[in-house]
């Protein structure tokens, strides 16, 4: 059993805002189911799948399917944070595949920049388990990922200045993309520069807050017959869930050792066909303990990996988040996992920035983490084709 | 600067573990079937399933796994940096989030042996930290 063949992403949309003031949450909503919908050359009447997350406000999918005029027999509210989307993906093709629906719709949106959310603080509700023996002692969302990169550090010789290379080539990316939150190409010297957050973390080594959303839709095959528009193959899914697992947490690497294997297990292909890779970038460190764990380099290796410009498009070695990523572009909502998906579409689509398009790209990899590297994540891999 | 001692808000599940750090005690839940030290604490073992969980004592040693000395965030933490963020490794086995005091936070490092100390929280529990141990 495969999924290939048996979905296609027909459309994606990115917001282009970063700062919302005026447009609300289920506004923003509908802004990027509108987008992707015209995008795949469908409408609101075709949707019969619906999917969200935590992002949606109210009942879930219930108040957005409401607010937005969905007639859906088929809905999933799966919540890994800034991996859900990857997640819903996968669940969709799967749904699809089974024949239940034939065009899903998932969607993202978020105002952490203009509706209040405090950033970087670890709030957590207190009735989950952990929270006392994690909230009582100061820990953030950056200094989580900083106890991840110490460690890394600590075991194999990963330095700053690699952890900077991230930052750097996603920086060039992003001068190129007019949307981009942080459009200026910055140099490793100047994410050193960057005042220190939690050690070993600089504040350029750290995502921006952006508002915003995206949007994906899926559709089957027969569908996808019935559209202009070019329509991507979903060739791999992955997903695991990895947690401190009673104590004994390991800091060096990502549920990506799972759902890597079990998405190139899928799509019949190794880490070594991939061309194009949108990797979640919550931090530079995530980048990198990802790419080590999805089989792009050996564990350890992954600060000569990155360094020397590798990440660089269009000729680097592995060209990543050609839009800037979550570390220059944007970071709707928090949660990243979309537009990790928008630009591998838009990359085997040929229909990335000429500057960053990778030529002849037939085979891209976006990959989602949600959660923190230092406690619990649900990684989440998903491998695309330009055609089957 | 004195970091937060927030409540840890004690549940019928952990209420044992919080009444014993008020006797500066640091109890750990063992499965009395695989013997697993467990952490968080819980009344399940989440490695073989059992129900059958015990308190015991721990020495209240270990050495720092990781750490990060957080030096901006918002809020009282923020008030309270730069502050040592750490998982320190018990000697019975299991890693838990903490905090490294009573010392240069620049000095903190992998590997290095700590000691627990008690901090007290607004009302009665008290947090399990830690020390350098010289």
């Amino acid at each position: 059993m495969t999924i290939r063949g048996k979905a296609f992403i027909a459309g994606v949309y990115e917001h282009p805002g970063r700062d919302l003031p005026d447009r609300t949450l289920p506004q923003i909503h509908l802004d990027v189911a509108a987008g992707a919908l015209a995008d795949a050359g469908l409408g609101f009447g075709d949707v019969d799948a619906y999917y969200s997350a935590g992002d949606a406000p109210g009942f879930g999918n219930l108040s957005m399917a409401e607010y937005l005029g969905l007639d859906v027999t088929y809905v999933d509210n799966t919540e890994t944070g800034g991996s859900s989307y990857l997640v819903h993906i996968q669940h969709a093709a799967a749904a699809i595949a089974a024949g239940h629906v034939k065009v899903a719709l998932i969607t993202l949106a978020g105002k952490p920049r203009t509706g209040g959310a405090p950033p970087g603080g670890s709030q957590r509700g207190g009735g989950a388990p952990e929270a006392a023996f994690e909230n009582q002692f100061g820990m953030s969302v950056p200094g989580g990922y900083a106890l991840a990169a110490q460690r890394h550090m600590y075991e194999f010789g990963t330095t700053s200045e690699q952890l900077a290379e991230v930052k750097v080539a996603a920086s060039i990316h992003a001068s190129h993309n007019p949307h981009a939150f942080l459009p200026d190409a910055v140099s490793v010297e100047e994410v050193l520069a960057s005042p220190v957050v939690s050690d070993p973390l600089h504040r350029l080594d750290c995502c921006v807050i952006t508002d915003g959303g995206g949007a994906v839709v899926l559709v089957a095959p027969e569908v996808a017959a019935t559209l202009d528009r070019h329509c991507v193959p979903v060739l791999g899914t992955g997903t695991a869930v990895k947690h401190t697992n009673n104590g004994r947490i390991d800091l060096t690497h990502t549920g990506a050792v799972r759902s890597g294997p079990l998405a190139f297990a899928e799509a019949g292909l190794t880490p070594a066909d991939i061309q194009y890779a949108s990797i979640y970038d919550s931090f530079t460190i995530t980048v990198l303990i990802t790419l080590e764990d999805l089989g792009f380099c050996e564990k350890g290796e992954g600060g000569r990996f990155v360094s020397d410009g590798n990440l660089q498009a269009p000729f680097g070695g592995l060209p990543f988040n050609t839009d800037g990523g979550g570390l220059c572009n944007n970071h709707p909502a928090n949660r990243g996992g979309m537009t990790k998906v928008v630009e591998a579409v838009r990359q085997v689509r040929g229909e990335a920035h000429e500057a960053v398009q990778v030529p002849d790209c037939e085979l891209a990899l976006a990959h989602g983490t949600g959660g923190s590297l230092a406690t619990r994540m649900g990684s989440s891999t998903l491998i695309l084709g330009r055609s089957l | 600067m004195t970091l937060p001692t927030p409540s840890p808000y004690p549940n019928p599940e952990t209420q044992g573990f919080w009444d014993a750090t008020t006797e500066d005690r640091l109890l750990l839940p063992r499965c009395t079937a695989c013997e697993f030290v467990i952490w968080y604490p819980r009344e399940h073992c989440s490695e073989c399933g059992s129900s059958d969980v015990e308190w015991f004592e721990a020495s209240g040693t270990g050495s720092v796994y990781s750490f990060s000395v957080t030096r901006r965030m918002p809020g009282r933490w923020g008030k309270a940096a730069p502050f040592v963020l750490a998982y320190v490794e018990l000697d019975e086995g299991p890693r838990l989030l903490t905090n490294v005091v009573d010392c240069d936070p620049e000095t903190v490092s992998i590997g290095q042996r700590v000691e627990l100390v008690w901090h007290e929280t607004e009302d009665g529990p008290k947090l399990p930290r830690f020390r350098p141990v010289d």
